[in-house]
């Protein structure tokens, strides 16, 4: 028989080759890598900003950069790695990539509007780029809060434009998945039979469709300000500021499960597999993603505690903020609860995932105390919300990207990596980003304030002690994604199921072919069972 | 199931972009609430500059392209080329006349020193500058809107007169129109909030 050709080797549409074949592809395949290579991009590009503003810190005074140009670095920083990096991290990579093959089809239900989000993402890209070196980068923050947004100089609509085209991408991506879910779903797959992967990367879909056309007509106000002074949100011309908040935060705080969400679905499939048992709790898993999207919905005034609104409002936003807690919980519960007692393989994924359990239940404890009214005025603006943000942004999702990144490394592109040289990539990150945060919760506590490029003589030690993190962490990932490029010249072939898995990417070769099953999957009744996997490998000793 | 099969799909596909439409226009309303809660007697003496002989008849024109438009999917379910084209030409003109009509009831304001950023707003009650900024804000984005749908239905009516949109396959029409009834929906709700307020 002849060998089944990769989706590399088989062009879709056909009649394309080079690199026709990938710009015009409507394989959700080469789509989920085109995105995987852009989004890689963009975040060594805020990555390295990031480390600036680390360096500038250091030390007192003025090191590195000036105010100005500290102000462009912590705003492109955020703008990069919010829309560019952590929201279309993973669903447009990954979400791109397995979606279709865990529920058994093959491709997404509108292949030509995929391709059309990636171009509007890259546009985005591209726009945020030229306010680089065009009118002045913006100095707002990424959130661009009026009056400073509609008042500075610098080239705030164009950033503000970047990040609306950004919003429609990811939008699109949002029904492109939910109609796929829907209506390519394998017939034989009842929804609570799908991968829990499929099911956070579901959730997340509906929080882009409900969520990012508010932001959408919120940065159209900006712009629209801008341009004609309307003064919808200026005191002197009858406006309130306040309103802006609150028409921003109702789509950027369900952002921030939009970025959760699917993190939280990768740890759930890495750390089933390698525990080689069913997950805990699979269906408390399933609806606790959707409590999360419906719940995340209705918290976004917490933000604004000291903006002046109302107290029976910081009332009730704080309740339904400690409310968010509870499925989050289920989760960390339920992760550990499958480890308990499981065969476990260590691997480079499930170290990530570890990882990310731990840092990602310091982050979500101490978005308790920000979430609480009162201890929330202390720490408000201060460091300690960077290091609580950072730790769920970053130890969170940034670790569940790198926990996905390696885990379906081997099934996209049928090589397997370097272990060694992947465990001392994580242990180097985990170590950088402990000494880098921890000193920012202390901090934060002392009174030191966000988004300043200098600071008093009290916060030296901290500051200095953060650099070294960010040395450490900057050293981790660049030798991680160094260890994945290598592997795709070098690395060993990797069979269709390296790790074990059940769901069914790893019924299928690796890397997939064209349609992804070469004959149609049987869908099991129960996505985790690893009865199979456990008598398999018994006689072996492991997996790999 | 093939996509290019399932109609089922691609309206839930429509129905779900519709519904991202409904929110945007969604947070303009609500600023609509909250100034109004705020400035209800300026928005009423606002509502009483407005044409409202010209307001009621885009109104009409719009329900009677929602007319047409519901009429050339009927018409093209039965097979009815001919029918189908005349109905969704007419849509598209009615749309064009909306626009004319906007574009003299916009021009007129403008005459009158009433546009964003004026001074006459600028320097005037607060509650008015605010009524009128989201006056054209809203009707503005609503107009874009209906240069949008035109452009939907022209890419139908085209797809019609080729012969791509027949009988057994006439999803994207109806996709078409469903925008075009939400765009006339938004309308429906526009004009009491600003030509009606009182």
């Amino acid at each position: 028989m002849e060998p089944v050709r990769s989706f590399f080797d088989t062009p879709s549409p056909s009649r394309y080759s080079g690199a026709l074949s990938w710009l015009l592809t409507t394989d959700h395949k080469r789509i989920g890598l085109m995105y995987l290579f852009v989004i890689l991009f963009w975040f060594v590009v805020a990555m390295f900003l990031g480390g600036g503003m680390r360096l500038e810190l250091m030390f007192r005074g003025r090191t590195l950069m000036g105010p100005e140009s500290y102000n462009a670095l912590f705003t492109l920083h955020g703008v990069i790695m919010v829309f560019l990096f952590i929201i279309p991290g993973i669903p447009a990579i990954f979400g791109n990539f397995f979606l279709p093959i865990q529920i058994g089809t093959d491709d997404v239900f509108f292949p030509r509007l995929n391709l059309l989000s990636w171009y509007l993402y890259i546009i985005g890209g591209l726009l945020a780029l030229v306010t680089l070196f065009i009118g002045g980068p913006p100095d707002t923050g990424w959130t661009f809060y009026v009056p400073f947004s509609v008042g500075t100089q610098t080239n705030v609509s164009v950033a503000v434009f970047a990040a609306f085209v950004l919003g429609m991408a990811s939008m699109l991506t949002g029904i492109n998945f939910v109609t796929t879910v829907h209506r390519m779903r394998s017939e034989a797959m009842g929804w609570l039979q799908m991968p829990l992967f499929t099911w956070s990367i579901y959730a997340t879909s509906w929080v882009q469709i409900l969520a990012t056309p508010v932001v959408a007509i919120t940065l159209i106000l900006i712009i629209l300000e801008r341009f004609l002074g309307v003064g919808l949100f200026d005191p002197a011309r009858g406006g309130d500021p306040i309103l802006y908040q609150h028409l921003f935060w109702i789509y950027s705080h369900p952002a921030v499960y939009i970025m959760i969400l699917p993190g939280m679905g990768v740890i759930s499939e890495v750390i089933t597999v390698f525990a080689r048992k069913p997950i805990f709790g699979y269906k408390a898993m399933a609806l606790s993603s959707i409590a999360i999207a419906v719940v995340g919905s209705l918290v976004w005034a917490h933000h604004m505690y000291t903006s002046g609104m109302s107290d029976t409002a910081v009332f009730v936003f704080s309740l339904l903020t400690f409310l968010v807690a509870i499925p989050s919980a289920i989760k960390v519960f339920s992760w550990v609860a499958t480890l308990y007692k499981g065969s476990i393989l260590m691997t480079p994924p499930l170290f990530f995932s570890l990882c990310f359990i731990y840092l990602f239940s310091v982050g979500g404890l101490t978005g308790l105390v920000v979430g609480a009214a009162g201890a929330d005025i202390h720490v408000h603006d201060t460091h300690f919300v960077v290091a609580h943000f950072h730790f769920t942004m970053f130890g969170g999702t940034g670790f569940a990207f790198f926990a996905a990144l390696h885990h379906w490394w081997p099934k996209m592109f049928g090589r397997m990596y370097d272990f060694k040289r992947a465990y001392w990539a994580a242990v180097l990150i985990t170590f950088g980003f402990l000494l880098h945060y921890i000193p920012m919760f202390i901090l934060g506590l002392q009174g030191m304030p966000r988004r300043y490029y200098d600071y008093v003589a009290e916060f030296e030690a901290g500051n200095f002690v953060a650099g070294f993190g960010a040395v450490f962490m900057l050293v981790g990932l660049l030798l991680m994604l160094v260890n994945l490029l290598i592997s795709l010249k070098r690395g060993t072939l990797a069979p269709s199921d390296p790790w074990g898995g059940t769901t069914l990417e790893w019924k299928t070769l690796s890397p997939p072919p064209l349609h992804n099953f070469v004959e149609t999957p049987d869908i099991a009744d129960y996505p985790y069972d690893f009865t199979d996997v456990v008598r398999d490998s018994s006689g072996d000793g492991g997996g790999v | 199931m093939k996509p290019a099969m399932d109609d089922r799909g691609k309206r839930l596909g429509m129905w779900l972009f519709l519904y991202t439409e409904v929110m945007l226009f969604g947070g303009l309303f609500v600023l609509y609430a909250v100034y109004f809660s705020m400035y209800a007697s300026d928005f009423m003496a606002g509502g009483k500059e407005l044409d409202r002989f010209f307001g009621t008849v885009n109104t009409v024109i719009l329900l009677v392209s929602s007319l047409a438009v519901a009429a050339s999917i009927t018409a093209v379910q039965r097979n009815e080329k001919r029918a189908s084209v005349v109905w969704l030409t007419a849509a598209i003109l009615c749309g064009a006349l909306f626009l004319i009509n906007k574009y003299f009831e916009w021009s007129h304001k403008i005459h009158e020193g009433i546009y964003p950023g004026s001074d006459d707003l600028i320097y005037g009650e607060p509650g008015r500058n605010i009524f009128f900024g989201l006056y054209y804000i809203i009707t503005g984005l609503h107009g874009i809107h209906i240069v949008i749908g035109m452009a939907l239905l022209g890419v139908a009516l085209l797809f019609t007169i080729k012969g791509r949109i027949t009988g057994d396959n006439h999803v994207f029409l109806e996709n078409a129109g469903l925008y075009w009834h939400l765009v006339d929906l938004f309308w429906i709700f526009i004009f009491p909030l600003f030509y009606l307020v009182l």
